[in-house]
């Protein structure tokens, strides 16, 4: 994997969490029990911190002066590698639900995956700190799948609508792209195929339990990782980066 | 925030702060079952590492002593001071007391 490669690598795993947790945050005050709403914001200030340590380690590693915050302020669109599930809008708490659910599946395995090898012993630590947190996302998001899809006729409808509005856009965490092939061939990623079976075992498993249908169309909506984003990308970006572009040095 | 909270029924949340105290109420929250009363436990109260156990049971399953019944309950002990550990000094090394 060349530097330029091991860059965009840890740029789609930053990205993915940042995009993420900025989503999350607009919960803030928003949820429907103030329980909840704490629930979220924690959430999604775990995500943020995750992707500040990678950006962190990815501006160091690139070497031309860009630090965590250059990378997240002064990036277009065209420049962020995330997934398009992170970037959708936040629909009703069944949607953002039943997104989280399935990212907290599949970063879970990520992070377990990074926190064994060797290739990058950065990534490895940072992965081992974030599982602790993901371990956790997974398990509340896990458990409201269960209590909406299990739970009345109306939460069961609602929740199994999400999962399949949300379904086109799942087959991209497990899509082969050349930035990802240089990480499994250096031994930094697992293959996607291997990925996609523990996740399909662990989210069949949970939805079963909720008594929820797993979708088995295949058609999948690609074009994240490489910066062709859904129009809801530039608005957050937009909202996020407004403050930091409008006054760069500013200290705060 | 809507009102669907106050559907769910109130839990009182008591939190080791560490190893070796007891558990110390600190609030109370709603939720919906036991676990998710936990959960938002850990969220609402420990997110400042406040501790290293949770305990969360019904507020209904709580028995009060009456405010009425406070003078008779309470104020007998006020003029009982050979009761109160006031009467020896207290070793460095006990903490916690």
């Amino acid at each position: 994997m060349t530097k330029a490669q091991h860059f965009e690598w840890l740029l789609s795993l930053a990205d993915d969490a940042l995009i993420l947790g900025q989503r999350l945050s607009e919960w803030c005050g928003h949820a429907p029990a103030l329980e909840e709403d704490i629930a979220l914001s924690n959430v999604a200030l775990d995500l943020i911190g995750q992707s500040r340590a990678i950006l962190t380690h990815a501006g160091l590693l690139e070497g031309e002066g860009r630090d965590e915050d250059r990378l997240a302020f002064f990036r277009s669109d065209r420049e962020y590698r995330n997934l398009l599930l992170v970037e959708l809008p936040n629909g009703h708490f069944g949607d953002t639900i039943a997104r989280q659910f399935f990212f907290d599946q599949f970063a879970m395995i990520r992070y377990g995956h990074l926190a064994q090898q060797t290739f990058d012993l950065e990534i490895a630590a940072i992965a081992t700190k974030a599982l602790k947190e993901v371990r956790y996302h997974a398990a509340h998001s896990a458990e409201w799948m269960i209590r909406l899809g299990d739970g009345t006729d109306l939460s069961k409808t609602r929740i199994q609508e999400s999962v399949d509005r949300l379904w086109p856009y799942i087959g991209e965490c497990f899509e082969a792209h050349p930035i990802l092939d240089a990480a499994i061939t250096s031994g930094a990623m697992p293959d996607c195929k291997s990925i996609e079976l523990t996740w399909k075992e662990r989210v069949s498993a949970v939805l079963a339990e909720a008594t929820l249908i797993l979708p088995t169309d295949d058609w999948k909506q690609v074009g994240g990782r490489n910066g062709l984003h859904t129009e809801h990308l530039s608005y957050l970006l937009a909202e996020m980066q407004a403050v930091p572009r409008l006054h760069p040095d500013a200290k705060w | 925030m809507s009102s669907e909270s106050s559907k769910w029924p109130l839990w009182e949340v008591f939190v080791r702060s560490r190893q070796g105290l007891s558990h110390k109420h600190v609030g109370s929250l709603h939720a919906s079952d036991a676990t998710m009363a936990i959960a938002n436990a850990r969220d609402v109260y420990t997110r400042r590492q406040e501790g290293v156990s949770i305990w969360v049971l019904p507020a209904e399953a709580i028995s009060a002593s009456s405010p009425a019944d406070k003078d008779i309950l309470f104020d007998p002990a006020n003029d009982k001071v050979y009761r109160h550990p006031t009467f020896y000094t207290l070793p460095d090394e006990v903490k916690n007391m």
